[in-house]
């Protein structure tokens, strides 16, 4: 009984000692196992096969880099909801210049990252040096980024670019993983050539993050914008860069999301700056700013993509519970970070201050 | 530059709407020495340093630092680390969701990378060497408010500075830690190092400080060698007694009325969520009596447990003798009570609504949702106490937001009055505005408790309470440690009831 | 002299009108009138004709415009309200239309997809809809005002949830309502040619004026947007009076779902008030009501929302597609926050005081 308590306590003293990001990504690094567990055991055994995985982060791939990017605004306490926008006009200029102007692979990319600057460059400017309400700028983004992306072609379609259609089927095996099929041969699992700009940006930006001091930046400034500026840290520039940083994503994202789908169309990634916000605050980011980091937020997106698995092969299969899950998830999440942000200040609150002077 | 000066700063200007903080201030710092920063709540002290540190722009004047020609340019606090200046703030600024050791060395330095092998080994060097109970990857905000505080010093005193600015540090430590901190403010004078030491407590600045610099109402009151200056005389220089004009005031009252009659208002055991102490009160009709003590002493927290303004957690209330239950400023509102609070800004003033609107604001609360006040009615009731108060306004329409800090006191002054309170607390109600509106307040103030109001003063400026009032509760470290009534109200008897301790 | 004092007190005249807040969507609207005259004036023209039903009925632009802008109209007044009370706006009000007008179908249509009569009484599933909208309201409320989540990020989850509630309520299916008595909401009363949303609108804005006039809600609401603490102090309770707002918008929602499903007499979930969240923020700063919360002014935003469909109709009028028609209002919105942000303001009234100092000298030397 008393060796039983004592791990309890060290273990709740060791909880208590984890810095919020640590504490919000081991929640859902937790949860996402658990369902994932879950799903083996009492759903299907098609959740064995590795190339579930895959085809989940296959089809997530540009959700995770604007999800990441997203995820970085979040740290310094602002919200980026133009992302899918974004996104939108990207694969649509894309497939335009790839189609109509004869243009190449490359200067596809150019004009993705293009786009991503030129948000990036406008929106950072009006949210961090003209101080207008970030959710105002980004929403005007994101009509802006729809708007434009009917302007420049109003109809769907796909695109016949030799070059593109070599690039979307390419598929990576991953050795050693894999699954027999009903004859026994062994099939590798695969993954997409998005998946290694996944890879990329997500170890970039990690390390970004945590090794370099612009990264500690965008923490200070989420935690305390004031306390920031005190330190000596420049809080518009962090502000500004890190929208820059993440409509760039935005723009990579798009770009993987055209290599993903292979076509233009202005219905392209609706609702995906919902699911990336989404990502982000399942994956453990504050909305408060502070707290958070992209791994957190890579879980964020497979969780997503995991319980619309889940949902759908329980047979729930409509396609209105996707929209109802997620939000339910998000309404969760938002309430548990809420919570815990009261908990964490009762406890410090407690502690003795009886001098403490007001204002 | 004066000889031995690490820091000149000359005739600065600040102002802030409506406001006018610092009016031609110099301030001197030599090296090697402790100079305390003294005024009361709104002289100017934070503002100052804030100018200094680059968080506030300057109107005018200039600062000059030892090894610059010239007048150094200081726009942000990173100026001011790079300059050499390091500040400790009366707020925490550090970023709670950073580690303890993050929080030391963020902001500093050159290069790009961080080695945090190299940056907690660092700290924990620092946090051993100052004796800070606090691990360096812990993070800082499941630290006590005590060690933030600390790990803040142990930030400023780590950077190679010239001039250190600790702008109320002691208020969060308990007495181990202060004895802790004024070890190392010793050291540093050693080196060398210009020391700024702002604090309320009295005994902490005769105990380290070498000098004193006091300021009033944004004005240099005097710079002072610490022997040349007794604990009294410097509260006395801090609250202010050059106000001779106001000695037409007189207290006529009774010093003590109708003994025998109920109290308009009782409290036993009074306590709130605001960590003061249990205390007792009762006033009754026509008196005026006020709460004193200095700064953080809980006399606001006092009155706002009376008014339900933060959560009360015990005590039992009477108004004219029935016991009646107080938890929201409604019900207190509803029992005849009405609170003038302490910041006209932030608890005062609804900065963008008309004149008209702030003053009609509480009555038509209370008067509930479905009765409004035609806007002729309104406009009657804001005109009538315009006139009665003098309020110097444009129009009924104008926002209240773009009156002299005196006028937006008297708007809310005149919204209480509207409401025909029985009790009437003003706590500060003469802050920060100028001497001929502070009169006026006073004056009604006896005035309104001759028609039989009860009044309850709360006034920085001794004076001002002494003509006013008929009782004083004392009160300290958020205790209530005394009561003074009829002789014992003299300038030297509320002094040293403050002070405490030593008998000066 | 007395020259002088009679000009200075024009000028303050003049002035005053100026800095009145409904001057803005007034010059707005002058503007794009005198656009559209100098690019076509027929776009003004008003014919009476008969429709399918032989009702007289007036059609052109003007009528569409106060048609089509009723909705937006209705949903500036909660989404007026609900800015100046919490300082944020609620974006999910384009699903929670969707989700009140799927509600009336379903109460209409019971579990007929095409039934003949109506299963119940209209208004009996006005009323349905109207709570199911408040509780909505409510739900964002409560997150803003207790759990203090900022309102923009509080509404996302129903703005992502509330169209696939609205098909779920109706099973994904599209009833079809075919009594003609449904349509009036959306279409003409019998006889009369104005179109009854404009009337609704009307009452609406009637109401809401009443309300104002016979309530103290507009005093609270903006004691609480501007100082939450002083109006604590002064015995208001912000979180109700923050959560009231946001069942009152709540309860326009539902209004514009009935007039929406009637117009169509069935629904399309994904696109039954499309961008209409956007519209109606933009009506709000048109009016020139600050979107940080505070001071409101009702008939502004109103007027807003009828130049907002001005600007929609005149798009379509030089043949923008209407999923385009997001980018040019995006352009509006920007231009609108940029001009009244903090920062940019204090430059221009720095500029425009520089102006006027140099404008006096210079007659003088």
């Amino acid at each position: 009984m008393a060796p039983q308590i004592q791990t309890r306590s060290r273990l709740r003293s060791r909880i208590s000692r984890l810095s919020d990001t640590n504490l919000l990504t081991s929640i859902t690094v937790a949860v996402f196992i658990v369902m994932y567990l879950c799903a083996i055991l009492f759903l299907q055994r098609g959740f064995l096969k590795p190339q579930t995985f895959f085809n989940m982060l296959n089809a997530n791939a540009a959700l995770v880099i604007m999800s990441c990017g997203l995820t970085l605004v979040m740290i310094t306490g602002g919200i980026d909801i133009s992302v899918g926008g974004v996104t939108a006009l990207v694969s649509m200029c894309s497939a335009v210049y790839l189609d109509y102007h004869g243009g190449n692979l490359f200067g596809a990319l150019l004009i993705s990252l293009g786009i991503g600057l030129a948000f990036g460059l406008v929106q950072g400017y009006l949210v961090a040096y003209l101080e207008i309400q970030p959710f105002i700028v980004t929403l005007a983004g994101m009509f802006f980024a729809r708007g434009m992306t009917t302007i420049v072609h109003s109809e769907p379609f796909n695109v016949a670019h030799q070059g593109l259609v070599a690039l979307k089927d390419t598929r990576i095996s991953i050795p050693f993983l894999g699954s027999f099929n009903k004859r026994g041969d062994f099939i590798p699992a695969y993954m997409e050539i998005g998946v290694l700009a996944v890879i990329a940006v997500t170890a970039g930006l990690f390390a970004v993050l945590k090794w370099t001091k612009t990264g500690r930046n965008f923490y200070a400034v989420g935690g305390s914008r004031q306390s920031a500026l005190m330190l000596g840290i420049n809080v518009k520039r962090t502000v500004f860069l890190s929208h820059l940083i993440c409509s760039l994503l935005a723009g990579l994202g798009g770009f993987v999301f055209f290599i993903h789908v292979g076509s233009g169309s202005p219905a392209h990634a609706s609702g995906y700056e919902m699911n990336a916000i989404a990502s982000s605050i399942i994956g453990g980011t504050m909305l408060t700013g502070g707290v958070g980091n992209v791994i957190g937020t890579f879980f964020g997106v497979m969780s997503l993509a995991l319980i619309q698995n889940i949902v759908s092969s329980v047979g729930f299969d409509q396609p209105w519970w996707t929209g109802i899950t997620i939000a339910v998830m998000l309404c969760l999440f938002l309430i548990v970070q809420s919570i815990i942000i009261v908990k964490r200040k009762q406890s410090n609150q407690s502690e003795p201050s009886a001098n403490a002077e007001k204002g | 530059m004066r000889e031995k000066s690490v820091l000149e700063m000359h005739g600065i200007y600040k102002s802030f709407p409506g406001v006018k903080a610092l009016q031609n201030v110099d301030f001197y710092l030599r090296e090697g020495e402790i100079h305390a920063l003294m005024g009361e709540n709104g002289a100017g002290k934070s503002t100052l340093i804030k100018v200094l540190t680059g968080v506030y722009g300057k109107d005018a004047g200039e600062i000059y630092l030892k090894g610059h020609s010239g007048p150094v340019r200081i726009h942000s606090p990173q100026d001011a680390q790079n300059a050499g200046i390091s500040t400790v703030y009366q707020e925490i600024s550090l970023c709670p969701n950073l580690s303890v050791a993050e929080n030391i060395f963020i902001g500093r330095g050159k290069g790009m990378r961080v080695s945090w092998k190299q940056m907690n080994s660092d700290a924990a060097k620092l946090l051993t060497s100052l004796d800070i109970p606090a691990k360096p990857t812990q993070q800082l905000a499941s630290c006590s408010i005590a060690v933030q505080q600390m790990v803040a010093i142990a930030r400023a005193v780590d950077m190679d500075c010239r001039v250190l600015i600790l702008d109320e540090p002691t208020s969060s430590l308990d007495e181990s830690e202060v004895a802790k901190l004024f070890r190392l403010m010793r050291q540093l004078r050693e080196r060398g190092v210009g020391i700024v030491f702002v604090t309320h407590f009295l005994d902490q600045v005769y105990e380290v400080c070498d000098r004193i610099t006091v300021l009033r109402n944004g004005q240099l009151v005097g710079e002072y060698e610490i022997e040349a200056l007794p604990r009294v005389q410097l509260v006395s220089k801090m609250l202010g007694k050059e106000l001779d004009d106001m000695a037409d005031i007189k207290n006529n009252l009774p010093v003590s009325t109708e003994k025998d009659s109920v109290p308009v208002y009782e409290a036993k055991g009074l306590c709130s969520t605001e960590g003061i102490q249990p205390f007792d009160f009762e006033i009754r009709r026509g008196e005026v009596n006020g709460f004193t003590g200095l700064l953080g002493s809980g006399r606001s927290e006092s009155v706002r447990a009376i008014f339900g303004a933060d959560r009360v957690t015990s005590g039992e209330v009477k108004v004219n003798g029935t016991p009646v239950q107080i938890k929201k400023p409604i019900d207190a509102m509803r029992h005849g009570i009405a609170y003038l609070a302490e910041d006209r800004k932030r608890d005062g003033i609804v900065g963008d609504l008309s004149v008209r609107d702030n003053i009609i604001l509480a009555l038509q609360v209370k008067n509930g949702f479905f009765k409004p006040f035609s806007k002729a009615k309104a406009i009657k009731f804001a005109r009538e106490y315009i006139k009665l108060l003098d309020i110097k306004t444009a129009s009924v329409n104008t926002p209240v937001a773009s009156l002299s800090g005196g006028n937006q006191q008297k708007v809310i002054l005149a919204r209480w009055l509207l409401t025909h309170p029985n009790y009437l607390i003003l706590d500060e109600p003469t802050r920060g505005i100028d001497v001929g509106t502070k009169v006026e307040i006073q004056k009604l103030v006896l005035k309104l408790a001759a028609e039989g109001m009860s009044v309850t003063f709360i006034s920085s400026e001794t004076d001002e309470m002494l003509r006013t009032c008929s009782r004083l509760l004392v009160m300290r470290d958020r205790k209530l440690v005394g009561e003074l009534t009829g002789d014992q109200l003299t300038q030297s008897h509320i002094m040293n009831t403050i002070a405490g301790g030593e008998q000066a | 002299m007395t020259e002088k004092t009679v000009l200075r007190k024009q000028e303050s005249w003049i002035s005053s009108i100026l800095r009145h807040q409904i001057i803005i969507p007034i010059a707005a609207l002058l503007l794009l009138s005198l656009f559209n005259l100098i690019a076509d004036p027929s776009f003004f023209c008003i014919t009476l004709g008969h429709n399918s039903a032989g009702n007289p009925v007036l059609s052109g632009n003007l009528i569409t415009i106060i048609d089509c802008g009723s909705e937006l109209a209705i949903l500036a007044i909660g989404m007026t309200l609900v800015t100046a009370a919490s300082g944020g706006q609620d974006i999910s009000v384009g699903a929670a239309i969707a989700i009140s007008g799927s509600v009336i179908i379903r109460v209409l249509c019971g579990t007929n997809t095409r039934p003949d009569t109506l299963q119940a009484p209209i208004i009996v599933a006005f009323l349905v809809a109207c709570l199911v909208a408040m509780a909505f309201g409510a739900f964002n409320g409560a997150l803003v005002a207790f759990f203090r989540i900022q309102p923009m990020v509080a509404t996302l989850i129903l703005f992502t949830a509330g169209r696939s509630i609205a098909a779920w309520i109706n099973n994904n299916e599209l009833p079809v309502i075919s009594d003609e008595s449904f349509t009036y909401f959306g279409g003409y009363l019998p006889g009369i040619p104005i179109p009854t949303p404009f009337f609704i609108a009307l009452l609406c804005y009637l109401i809401t004026w009443a309300v104002l006039k016979f309530t103290t809600l507009g005093l609270y609401v903006q004691s609480v947007g501007i100082n939450e603490k002083t109006a604590h102090l002064n015995g208001l309770n912000p979180v109700l009076i923050k959560l009231a707002t946001y069942i009152l918008l709540g309860l326009c929602v539902a209004v514009c779902g009935l007039i929406k499903v009637s117009r169509i007499s069935t629904i399309n979930y994904s696109v039954i008030a499309k961008d209409i969240e956007m519209d109606a923020i933009l009506a709000v700063a048109l009016g020139g009501n600050s979107l940080s919360g505070g001071k409101f002014n009702m008939s502004a935003s109103i007027l807003g929302a009828y130049v907002i469909q001005f600007l929609t109709t005149t798009l379509y009028k030089f043949n923008v597609q209407s999923d385009a028609l997001s980018a040019y209002k995006a352009v509006v919105v920007i231009v609108l926050v940029v001009l009244s942000a903090p920062s940019v303001r204090e430059k221009l009234s720095a500029l425009v005081r520089k102006l006027h100092t140099s404008g006096q000298t210079t007659p003088a030397a």
